[in-house]
């Protein structure tokens, strides 16, 4: 990880650097840095070399910094974010409607502000302009916050002639919950439990990203042992939630028969993470210094019988999924993404990788030890529905072989080292591979071993805007289908 | 088809009874059917609202729903309207972005109005607490009948508190 404190030409060069050389955005957060006489804007990217993070000071008095939305389209919510939260804006953004402020705090309030006394404002309306579309027969459907099904909220606004949608704008920032400034009242020895809740479904990729910003920022190496074992949980994780979507994609289909069979076999596979790791969705398990898990032999044992019986299940589900011409008509071509839209917007993780962008951290910059595992990258180029189906069967079988060869491989050995109380100032980022995408976390020390400031990030903000067009032209009745293939996190962008 | 047909006959029921708590969930079944039947007069209907949750309740919630808990054999169901529903089931600390819609969707309901609270967040507010954001414990923002700790509840303990509202309304009297 390479860490600079830029000038405001240099914030743009090295966007503009970035971007020439098929880099990616990967975050962008703001701190309120008073005491040190600024404000700071940082922006996270995926070089060629690996994780790049450029720091902007910004003068108090004139807070804003050059718009990167024009160079990274993905930058633009973020932006929006920053200023709701900071006061500090992109000059020159397009966009500068409230994102995360919807009434909760005033306008000339900020919570991440350090003199931030609490909203003065109850909670009010704040009125949203969406974007219209006018026309002969257009008329507008809006959807949510709450939705029809167990799923997050957030509001959807579809423009439709008949039953084409000709534009979808998404609202969220509803389960808005404070969690960066909620990171203060952390030290950073435990916040990693706080990290483990921004997005639960992806709660193992969190807290080993935290972990990774926490080690890197006290300087200490994890046991080799817990890094594998690490590496175990994700790949679990992984399983688990491609699992789950295969299951509720059939179902959007209309084919329950998929949502039974792998909901069954989702449920074996959360009640042996239970009976390993005391926890059905491994939560906490993860922590700086190493993990708090132990797998005996019997244990082991156990994990590959299981991995080696789903292989068997998900070859016969596949070929009933290949198969089946309705299904089959359902996904093919439904909810496109090209592989050109997803390189110029920033799509990641496996919606990217099933639009050509062929990026997955743990082949590309492998950390311990996933760097001895040779991790073959799922990528499809079609970029509708059906290879985001495709993709997760794949990645799914290429979890199973890393599960079995991580258990045969893993050392012996300890799997947690003492910590050290962390310098005020100290800084440390994680960046991991998670099933939906890459995690990052950014984390800087305070007074007493507190964190200054944590900010989580995931992948789905790079992703919700992609959603938006991957519906453009389709028919209303496929929305459910191709927001269950992206499945997108509301609680991880709110946070 | 066939293969279809193959995979459900060899597949089987699973409705069978999973590890300790359900055993004598299963074993009561009938009990908990006319146990509904007599506090709300038809089978139970529950709408799920996120209120701020981390979704790690959501997925435990969507569990409930697989083949081992056989949640429709006991006569519950999951709605998309409030309007249709008996109880409702809340996640999260209430976000105050999410208080309005939350409350709308109460308001919404016809009596009986049960609502239970899951995970440690409905309960307490958990590792959000309350805060500029964060409303904290859902019965903070709405009358809560049963709260289910656990971060998240395993998906036995999410069908017990389900099953303690039912029995809740049959002792107190909690008249539709």
């Amino acid at each position: 990880m390479e860490r600079a404190r830029v000038t405001p030409e240099q914030w743009i060069e090295t966007a503009r650097r970035v971007r020439d050389d098929q880099g990616r955005l990967v975050a962008l957060w703001g701190a309120d840095d008073r005491d040190r006489g600024a404000f700071t804007v940082s922006a996270a990217y995926a070089a060629s070399s690996g994780l790049e993070i450029a720091a902007l000071p910004l003068p108090v008095r004139d807070a804003a910094y050059p718009d990167l939305s024009g160079l990274f389209p993905a930058a633009g919510r973020m932006q929006r974010a920053i200023a709701d939260l900071l006061g500090i804006e992109a000059r020159g953004a397009a966009d500068a409607r409230p994102w995360l402020r919807h009434g909760a705090w005033g306008a000339g309030e900020f919570p991440l502000r350090r003199d931030f006394a609490g909203s003065s404002v109850g909670n009010s309306e704040v009125p949203y302009p969406f974007v219209r579309v006018e026309g002969d027969g257009v008329h507008e459907i809006p959807v949510g916050p709450i939705h029809a099904g167990i799923i997050e909220p957030g509001h959807f606004r579809f423009s439709v002639v008949g039953e084409k949608v000709l534009r979808l704008e998404e609202r969220l920032g509803y389960v808005h919950k404070g969690i960066d400034k909620r990171f203060e009242s952390f030290t950073v020895a435990e916040g990693h439990r706080l990290a483990g809740r921004v997005s639960g479904d992806s709660t193992v990729a969190f807290a080993w990203a935290y972990a990774q910003a926490a080690e890197s920022l006290l300087a200490v190496v994890p046991p080799t042992r817990a890094r594998w074992l690490r590496a175990l949980m994700l790949e679990r994780e992984r399983v688990a939630n491609h699992l789950g979507d295969l299951g509720a994609l059939g179902n959007d289909a209309a084919f329950a028969f998929a949502l039974s069979q792998f909901m069954r076999l989702k449920e074996d596979w959360l009640r042996m993470n239970d009976r390993v790791f005391g926890h059905r969705l491994m939560m906490d398990r993860i922590v700086p210094g190493g993990v708090d898990a132990a797998v005996s032999a019997a244990q082991a044992e156990a994990i590959l019988r299981q991995a080696h019986d789903l292989e068997g299940e998900l070859a016969q589900l596949r070929s009933i999924f290949d198969e089946h011409a309705g299904l089959q008509d359902r996904f093919l071509t439904t909810g496109r993404v090209t592989p050109d839209l997803a390189r110029r917007l920033g799509l990641c993780g496996l919606a990217g990788r099933a639009s050509g962008q062929a990026h997955d951290l743990r082949a590309d910059h492998p950390s311990d030890p996933y760097g001895q595992l040779d991790v073959k990258k799922v990528v499809y180029t079609a970029g509708d529905v059906a290879a985001r189906v495709n993709a997760r069967f794949d990645e799914v079988a290429e979890s199973l072989r890393l599960i079995r060869t991580i258990l045969l491989q893993v050392p012996d050995g300890e799997t947690r080292v003492e910590l050290p109380e962390a310098k005020a100032g100290a800084f440390g980022a994680g960046w991991i591979e998670g099933w939906r995408g890459e995690v990052f976390v950014a984390l800087e020390a305070g007074e007493r071993g507190r964190i200054r400031r944590g900010h989580a990030h995931d992948p789905s903000w790079q992703n919700w805007p992609l959603l938006e067009h991957a519906v453009i032209g389709n028919i209303v009745p496929d929305f459910p289908l191709i927001n269950k293939s992206f499945n997108l996190s509301y609680s991880g962008v709110d946070s | 088809m066939i293969p279809i047909m193959l995979k459900i006959a060899k597949t089987g029921l699973l409705g069978e009874p999973p590890p300790e708590p359900s055993d004598e969930l299963r074993a009561r079944a009938a009990e908990i059917q006319s146990g509904i039947l007599e506090a709300l007069g038809r089978a139970l209907v529950i709408r799920h609202v996120d209120a701020g949750s981390c979704n790690g309740c959501e997925l435990e919630i969507h569990a409930i729903n697989n083949p081992y808990y056989n949640l429709e054999g006991l006569g519950i169901r999951f709605a998309a309207s409030p309007r249709h529903a008996d109880m409702l089931l809340v996640t999260g600390p209430v976000s105050v972005n999410m208080e309005r819609a939350l409350c709308i969707a109460y308001e919404a309901m016809p009596g009986p109005k049960l609502v239970v609270a899951i995970g440690e967040c409905g309960c307490t507010g958990g590792i959000f607490g309350e805060s500029y954001a964060s409303r904290g414990r859902v019965s903070n923002v709405i009358p809560v009948d049963v709260a289910v700790p656990g971060c998240p509840p395993r998906p036995i303990e999410i069908l017990r508190g389900i099953l303690t509202a039912i029995r809740s309304t049959q002792t107190a009297g909690k008249a539709p």
